[in-house]
């Protein structure tokens, strides 16, 4: 398969053109924007946490296939997941796209996580892989309602 | 303004210009991308560079690399010479009256930093104005919102059209008697467009402003001349006009340049130096602290050597033509949209495609072996006066051929293929 199938895998184009959880939510626990003032990638993830389990997120905003498919699949693996299972999960896919020598020991864990491991192959594309991620964790950092990254 | 008479004549004499030789003078041009031909369409961002200026580059180092200026060994009698032929080749290129207008810098972002400095001390107060447009770059703009914050100062906008033309009756109604300088680009790097700048600059004039002309993307394009159009600054980088990167021109007039006062201050740009009083260079060496980028004065030199050898006329029919051609193979590609379709235009063609982010876009073409640029390229305020986040750019230079409009075209149809 050529890198840019690689990158461009199935997994990817159907979330970016039928992105799940895509929609405003009402009375979120977090609000947190995501953005990248170099492409102009631009996101909002939305949390309701109960306890110590994001109990549901959703996203909205703009940006290329790879961001969008990456909040898409984000947003359908961390629901119901502990606040450090999220963040577990989010160190094993910064391992996954910047193509970390173990990265791949791991991958069958990875569920749907594992369609993104083309992004390895194109370095310029890891900050819009990761964007989201890191919004996620931002909003699971925060203590306010409301903050932004930027 | 062109008549259809002189138009004519540049297409006859355009039949003289043979892209495939200039070609030959870029090795670059020769490598492969992913297996595929490179075909190199980001020139507004950098452009390439001949044989002839990577071999002065190398000779200088190979055969007289010293430190230029109060050096009375050979080696440094040489670079010196080199360094200020190169000077002399520069103010011819662009007509100025005198090397000493010829102010090297780093690039086009540093020479309007270095007017909004220098110039903005002495001549901007709290309540006072400098007119940008809305089509800037962003070293057009971020330099004069430092400037006019440290004093007080604001900042007024000509406005564009959806067709990404200047306003000019708005333009005139911006001046007042707070109105200290004009600085605009010659060319959008963004959008192509060509600013009427001389007409512009007679407006200012008129009101008693002198004016600042940033043309990173006019002169690797078109010739010019800076007595003809009677601005009082032009600042260009090195690198878009086939030269070295770290390299570029401030020309101002020399009245204006010999009032300001110093940029940076350091060695060779001082006469005598006490604890108690210091007495500046005279021009240009006071705006010329530390040791230059020698080799880069040399290679700029050797860029505008390889312009001059160039048939401009036919060069410039040739840009048009590929330009030409461009838009209209765009214009057939489905949910392609031009940003920027101002009548006169440089080879930049920005654009957007339904459902198919930019980005996306460039990683796709470069596949293909195609480069180009995707972005905002460095002018949020316009990506914001279209409504878009970001823009596909494809920016041509003289050696670009209608066959790279092809594959980039087809390059396109394979984007929307992965996309389907």
């Amino acid at each position: 398969m050529s890198a840019l199938r690689e990158l461009y895998q199935e997994v990817i184009l159907d979330h970016n053109k039928s992105p799940r959880n895509f929609r405003t939510m009402a009375h979120a626990d977090r609000r947190v924007e995501g953005y990248n003032p170099l492409c102009g990638d631009h996101y909002t993830i939305y949390l309701k946490i109960d306890g110590d389990v994001i109990a549901d997120v959703s996203f909205e905003g703009k940006g290329c296939a790879i961001s969008k498919a990456s909040a898409s699949v984000m947003s359908s693996v961390v629901k119901g997941k502990s606040k450090a299972e999220a963040e577990l999960l989010f160190e094993k896919f910064h391992h996954l796209v910047t193509g970390e020598p173990d990265a791949t020991d791991h991958i069958e864990n990875l569920g749907k996580l594992a369609a993104f491991s083309g992004v390895s192959e194109f370095p310029a594309r890891v900050k819009c892989a990761t964007l989201a991620w890191h919004t996620l964790h931002a909003a699971l950092a925060s203590e306010e309602a409301v903050v932004s990254t930027e | 303004m062109r008549t259809v008479h002189d138009i004519a004549i540049l297409d006859a004499v355009g039949k003289s210009f043979d892209v495939g030789k200039i070609r030959n003078d870029f090795p670059i041009l020769k490598q492969r991308i992913n297996g595929k031909p490179l075909v190199y369409l980001d020139n507004a961002a950098t452009s390439q560079k001949p044989q002839a200026v990577i071999d002065a580059m190398t000779r200088f180092y190979v055969e007289e690399n010293s430190n230029i200026h109060r050096g009375v060994h050979t080696l440094s009698d040489k670079a010196t010479q080199s360094y200020e032929a190169a000077r002399v080749k520069i103010q011819k290129f662009i007509n100025a009256a005198s090397p000493q207008e010829i102010i090297f810098v780093r690039g086009t972002t540093e020479g309007v930093n270095l007017v909004a400095r220098s110039y903005g001390a002495v001549h901007l107060a709290a309540g006072d104005e400098v007119i940008i447009s809305a089509m800037e770059h962003h070293s057009n703009i971020v330099p004069w919102q430092l400037v006019c914050a440290e004093r007080g100062a604001g900042l007024r906008i000509i406005p564009m059209s959806d067709e990404g033309e200047l306003d000019l009756k708005a333009y005139e109604k911006l001046f007042s008697t707070k109105t200290r300088l004009v600085s605009i680009g010659h060319v959008s790097n963004a959008l192509g467009t060509i600013n009427p700048v001389k007409e512009m600059i007679r407006i200012a004039h008129e009101q008693g402003v002198p004016v600042l002309i940033d043309g990173a993307q006019a002169v690797p394009h078109m010739p010019v001349d800076v007595r003809d159009l009677d601005c009082d600054f032009y600042v260009f980088s090195g690198h878009k006009m086939f030269g070295p990167t770290g390299i570029g021109i401030l020309y101002g007039k020399r009245k204006l340049l010999e009032a300001m006062p110093p940029y940076q201050g350091g060695g060779d740009m001082i006469k005598s130096v006490t604890f108690e009083k210091t007495i500046y260079n005279d021009l240009p060496h006071k705006f010329e602290a530390g040791t230059p980028n020698i080799s880069g004065g040399v290679g700029l030199g050797a860029a505008v050597d390889y312009l001059g050898r160039i048939e401009v006329e036919g060069a410039m029919a040739h840009e048009r033509e590929v330009l030409r051609y461009a838009t209209s193979a765009l214009a057939g590609v489905s949910g392609l949209r031009v940003i920027g379709t101002a009548r006169q235009k440089t080879g930049v063609v920005s654009f957007v495609l339904d459902g198919i982010h930019p980005h996306d876009i460039g990683t796709i073409l470069d596949d293909d072996g195609i480069a180009i640029r995707t972005g905002h390229h460095c002018a949020q305020p316009v990506m914001q006066r279209f409504g878009i986040p970001a823009t596909a750019r494809a920016s041509f230079a003289l050696y670009n051929t209608v066959q790279e409009v092809d594959a980039l075209v087809a390059g396109i149809h394979h984007a929307v293929k992965v996309f389907s």
